[in-house]
């Protein structure tokens, strides 16, 4: 049924649309009935985050997880000369919209009581940002992704800029920094497929499809354009030695804004290593692995050091995050089962791990306006509840077995065990030092005796943090038991991308 | 049913307990309630887990899996949620079950001035449930689930008083270091799935044959492959079983309250490297040269942790160090490929620790909470029943029975010995057999020694603290003395009635879960550990008939096998620990020099024991420090200095007036930005479509 609607259209859309009826409203109100909008704003952007999520939900039932290819596909014209409006999921990219369809109500719902200022706005900056990380996630156009995959900063710059803490402008400028470069050698590079894929295919096109099946782009210039790509992955990701943007942006950012991301953002990479680097630069991708490899095990073990020294709660999950990824991008360059499965389970885990970790800073810096971990401590004995969620989380990040942090891990590692065990090896010191840094924090923030007068009044949480909370920690304990809600939806598509692979790797070898 | 009950029965208790101790939970569940409720689950548990027992032991209900459903599937990576249940595994339930029935009950009683009931119970429920996972799991996965989970109920009880400092440094160093075993047992069970394409216990074990002879790389070595997946497998084992390099955490582990130190750190946790090598012996067999590392540990170990134990005041950690004594017996046990005695041990071992924990316990409960053992003396009379229960837990550590019977003896006693006589029976095999031997002797020199000091000091004597906590000591609760009788039942006559079966299959117990390894029945193992199995039965032959004549021959008689004199010998080790502690601490004056000592210093081997060998402190000033120095270097000059120096803030100050530029980025300019930003991306987009179409 859903097949004939373009679903993906009204997913994507939906919420730029809510934007800007609310911008519409603002630029038409008075304003005397301002008040009332900044009132209403949250709510509306409640409502139309749910139905974008319900929607969401209902194509993912619908989702056809025996079929490797893209799905709901709608191919329209647009700019012409090959490159047209045309989106579609498929195993791999179809979850990434479920989480941010998931996690942005929470996202809103939390930004309610924690946002003081220009709530109008920030509902549609959040709006906007929705539709541009969806977006990415169900492009098949080149230039259609290259559009989103850029766009998606701006929001997210303007949501640090405007509601972030002290540093914000240092934070935005080197968070913009960094990006830039990536971005104008990515450009550049689809321009070069752009214009090859005219001369290898008789006419020009940035679908997708036709690159993945048909295009074979010569040994040398894979390498090349594989380090275009790479730079802005990487930068996104974010993997050492270009990750230093990330601390900073996450403890300027507001709550909200450091969920999306942790949870949404840094997976883009994760993602376009997957959707374009692998499927178009396979021999590029098999070559240059093990600078990946490396870059991904001394990301988890320099970070997680650097982790450990923090002062700051949401420094110590940012630079832990890094580490995280170092999972994901070590998983997906080992081109097996496991490890591929295993980085894009990592990657929707860790959504919501991290989601609900800067969530549960966020429920203790909207009491307290600090993040300083020392400030803290004894918490337990004023928020039980609280105390209990976190610890669930602390664990999950840690890679406790049945909770989903477990799972990405052990897989990854698997995978990489079976390309070289000193990868393995590495990774699995970063299981030591992520108990180190994890429970050094939780410790510190949470036992102890409350010697900080301050704290002798703070409340445990609300009702609309526990349902926050709770949601999150059911999902993250459902799929550390039961997994394959993820990897069954995964595995047909995995599974033709290591087959395509191996494929490009025999024609490789014969030429 | 059955199984799934005995397994689930105390997860539901525990999410009973946990939600009741939360401010909503208490509205509708009161304190007592959550007790009850989980108390109530473990012992159905309990008892069901012996039914269970019974009927895999000794009836004919046969070995089987139950499988609950997919935990992960991915590729040929296949793992399940699975209750495996035979021999092996029914041992442990009813040893987890039991010890975790009585604790929950003891701690009615030890925890009754505690503000925070539910939360206790919840977390002892929760461990309970992780430990069975354990001992149930069918596949290396749901195995490492239990094994870490444990881990988690560990950290969460050893930091149970969390206001205490200590109480979470010890609980953070237990859950670091287990995780340093852990990153081994996990490494293990990748080079496994690697090796033979699945996690499953059966799969894996049928598949070793074919996998012997080959060489694997690991970092910058080779190694045949299945040795190096038993070492990696051990080093998970040392940590969660404190052995030596990795024991550090056990004995501050004594943080947590005592009914959890019975329950985790003694009876049932830490004994679960031992049941991961007795599980994966079929590995173990096929690799010698890991097999003689373990024995090489496992001996030392106990030699180590007794002669700390030696000196020790605190009376909780001299059990504790007894405990990683005992655990390394039941290693060097399986190093030599007697498995079953190393089980029997652990069996054993589970009803006299957790008794003699209980009555630590219960004598800190009576005086206050006091563990320091120079302050008590001379208490027997105030706590008559802990007392006549920590007297009979000694009898068995100290292994007390007559030589050459398989009746009259204490539990410890036929448990211990199994393990000596497997280490002399094994001397034929490797150097490692013969050094465990001799180890095993004076260490159970040593545990006598310490054992009896520990009641001497405790018991005996005058009392040394001050005089109004005397007069408030009181013998516990029927809540506390129940656990103690019953237990004392177990350490009383668990070696006698189980012997035959653990030892010798009687009735075909093992099911072939375990090799039966015995002095007797060395030449029917088919192992390639005993090879010269034969030549150790030809010697007894030997022996038999030309046993020496003369005042000593009775000596080197042969009885079951082994010359009587290696049976006497571990009998006249105690004696002699007992003598010589009754001689120092009852008829000598010891006790009261202790004192001094402290002030003074003793002797430079005094204070090498008491500081436990300084192992703490080696760590301390390389691995801790090390850590640290490597996080501020990575931050402060890697991230800050060289990254950030040359990347983003390294461009800001090339750019001449670049950071005026930057500082005009307020608020509102970043608008602006952005929009700059967006002109940019589409003007780039526009100049490729016209540059591409127009071209």
């Amino acid at each position: 049924m859903l097949e004939d609607l373009p679903i993906l259209s009204f997913i994507t859309f939906i919420p730029l649309a809510g934007a800007l009826l609310l911008a519409l409203f603002a630029w038409l109100g008075k304003a005397e009935g301002r008040e009332q909008l900044e009132r209403n704003a949250p709510r509306a952007a409640l409502v139309i985050s749910i139905a974008v999520l319900i929607l969401s939900i209902l194509m993912t039932l619908d989702f056809d997880s025996t079929k490797a290819g893209f799905q709901f596909m709608e191919d329209t014209p647009w700019l012409g000369g090959g490159i047209e409006y045309r989106v579609g999921v498929d195993g791999i990219s179809v979850l990434f919209v479920l989480l941010t369809a998931f996690l942005t109500p929470f996202c809103i719902l939390a930004s309610m009581t924690s946002v003081k200022k220009r709530m109008l706005e920030y509902m549609i900056a959040f709006l906007v940002l929705e539709t541009l990380m969806i977006g990415v996630f169900v492009a098949l156009d080149l230039i259609l992704f290259y559009l989103f995959f850029e766009a998606v900063l701006i929001p997210m710059f303007i949501i640090i800029g405007v509601w972030g803490g002290k540093n914000r402008v240092y934070a935005s400028y080197k968070f913009f920094l960094y990006t830039l470069l990536g971005s104008v050698l990515m450009l550049a590079a689809i321009l070069w497929i752009y214009n090859y894929s005219g001369i290898q295919l008789g006419e020009r096109t940035t679908d997708m499809r036709v690159l993945i099946e048909e295009l074979k782009i010569p040994g040398g210039a894979q390498t090349w354009l594989w380090l275009a790509f790479f730079a802005s992955f990487a930068v996104k990701m974010p993997m050492w030695p270009v990750h230093t943007w990330l601390p900073d942006a996450h403890v300027e950012a507001p709550t909200a804004g450091s969920v999306i991301l942790a949870g949404i953002l840094l997976k883009l990479g994760g993602y376009g290593f997957l959707r374009f680097s692998i499927p178009l630069f396979p021999e590029a991708s098999l070559n240059l692995a093990p600078i990946i490899f490396w870059m991904s095990v001394i990301a988890i073990i320099y970070t997680s050091l650097v982790a450990y020294r923090q002062n700051d709660m949401k420094k110590l999950i940012a630079y832990s995050s890094v580490a995280h990824m170092g999972f994901v991008t070590m998983g997906i360059f080992t081109f097996n089962m496991q490890g591929i499965q295993g980085g894009i389970f990592q990657m929707l885990s860790h959504g919501i791990i991290s989601g609900a970790l800067f969530f549960c800073v966020g429920v203790i810096y909207d009491r307290m306006h600090t993040r300083e971990i020392s400030f803290y401590g004894g918490l337990v004995s004023k928020m039980p509840v609280y105390a209990a969620l976190f610890l669930l989380f602390t664990m999950a990040n840690v890679g406790l077995p049945g909770t989903s942090g477990f799972v990405g891990e052990i897989l990854t590692m698997v995978g990489a065990y079976q390309v070289s065990p000193w990868i393995a090896f590495g990774a699995a010191i970063g299981m030591i030092l992520s108990a180190v840094y994890a429970l050094h924090l939780y410790r510190a923030v949470i036992f102890g005796e409350v010697v900080n007068d301050k704290l002798d009044d703070i409340l445990d949480v609300t009702r609309t943090e526990l349902f926050i909370l709770g949601t999150l920690a059911f999902f993250t304990i459902l799929l550390g038991v039961y997994p394959s809600l993820i990897t069954d939806v995964t595995a047909a598509s995995v599974e033709k991308l290591i087959a395509d692979f191996n494929a490009a790797q025999i024609a490789a070898g014969v030429q | 049913m059955i199984y799934q009950f005995i397994v689930f029965a105390p997860l539901l208790g525990a999410i009973i307990a946990g939600v009741a101790g939360t401010r909503f939970g208490s509205q509708i569940l009161n304190a007592t309630l959550s007790k009850v409720v989980t108390t109530g689950l473990l012992f159905l548990s309990a008892i069901l887990s012996w039914v269970v027992f019974m009927n895999i032991g000794f009836g004919d209900s046969p070995d089987q899996t139950v499988q609950l459903f997919r935990w992960m599937e991915v590729g040929d990576m296949k793992a399940d949620w699975a209750l495996k249940i035979d021999t092996l595994t029914a041992v442990m339930l009813v040893v987890v079950n039991s010890v975790s029935a009585l604790v929950h009950l003891y701690s009615w009683g030890y925890m009754s001035d505690d503000k925070y009931q539910p939360r206790f119970f919840a977390y002892l429920s929760l461990f309970t449930f992780a430990m069975l996972m354990l001992v149930t799991a069918d596949d290396f996965i749901q195995l490492f689930f239990g094994w870490e989970g444990v881990g988690l109920a560990s950290y969460l009880l050893i930091g149970y008083y969390y206001k205490k400092p200590s109480a979470n440094a010890a609980a953070i160093k237990a859950f670091v270091t287990n995780r340093v075993g852990d990153v081994g047992l996990a490494l293990g069970i990748m080079t496994i799935f690697l090796m033979f394409g699945s996690v499953k216990f059966d799969t894996v074990f049928a598949a070793l044959e074919g996998g012997a002879d080959t060489i694997l790389p690991f970092l910058w070595m080779e190694f045949n492959a299945l040795e190096l997946i038993a070492f990696l497998l051990f080093i998970g084992a040392m940590g969660k079983s404190a052995q030596f390099v990795l024991h550090v955490w056990l004995p501050d582990a004594m943080e947590g309250p005592t009914p959890v130190s019975a329950l985790i750190h003694a009876a049932t946790m830490v004994t679960a490297g031992v049941f991961l090598v007795c599980r994966a012996h079929p590995i173990f067999e096929l690799a010698p040269v890991t097999s003689g590392f373990i024995t090489t540990v496992g001996a030392f170990t106990a030699l180590f942790a007794a002669s700390v134990a030696l000196v020790q005041n605190d009376i909780k950690r001299v059990i504790a160090y007894s405990t990683c004594s005992q655990l390394g017996y039941m290693f060097f046990a399986a190093g030599v490929g007697a498995y079953n005695a190393a089980m029997f041990h652990l069996f054993t071992h589970a009803f006299f620790k957790a008794l003699l924990f209980l009555c630590a316990g219960s004598v800190i409960h009576a005086l206050h909470h006091e563990q320091d053992m120079r302050k008590m003396g001379g208490i027997w009379k105030k706590v008559p029943w802990t007392y006549g229960a920590m007297i009979i837990g000694t009898l068995a550590i100290t292994g007390i029975g007559i030589p050459g019977s398989y009746t009259w003896g204490f539990a410890g006693f036929f448990s211990k010995d199994a393990i000596i006589e497997a280490a002399y029976a094994a001397r034929g095999d490797t150097n490692a057999a013969i050094f465990a031997f001799w180890i095993g002797i004076t260490a159970a020199l040593m545990t006598s020694f310490y054992s009896w000091r520990l009641i001497f000091m405790t018991f005996h004597g005058k009392f040394r603290g001050e005089q109004h906590t005397l007069d408030h000591a009181h013998e516990s609760p029927w809540n506390m003395r129940v656990p103690l009788v019953l237990l004392s039942i177990g350490a009383v006559f668990a070696g006698a009635v189980f012997h035959k079966y653990f030892m010798k299959d009687y009735g075909g117990f093992w099911h072939g879960a375990l090799p039966a390894v015995d002095g007797e029945h060395h030449a029917s193992i088919s192992n390639t550990l005993y090879a010269a199995a034969e030549t150790t039965a030809s010697d007894a032959h030997y022996a038999d008939d030309h046993a020496p004549s003369g005042p000593f021959g009775w000596l080197f008689k042969m009885v079951h096998g082994y010359p009587y004199w290696v049976l006497l010998l571990p009998l006249v080790a105690s004696v002699t620990g007992f003598v010589v502690a009754y001689f120092m601490y009852v008829r000598g004056s010891v006790t009261a020099k202790i004192d001094n000592i402290k002030e003074t210093g003793g002797s430079p081997l005094y204070n090498f024991l008491l500081n436990k060998w300084y192992v703490d402190e080696l760590y301390d000033a390389t691995v801790v420090r090390a850590v640290r120095k490597l996080g501020d270097i990575f931050w402060k000059i890697g991230d800050v200095r060289i990254i950030d120096g040359l990347g983003p803030n390294g461009v800001a100050k090339l750019a001449s007036g670049a950071a005026k530029r930057v500082s005009k980025l307020q608020t509102g300019y970043l608008y602006h930005y952005a929009f700059v930003m967006l002109l940019g991306v589409a003007l780039l987009i526009l100049v490729a479509f016209r540059g591409t179409t127009g071209g």
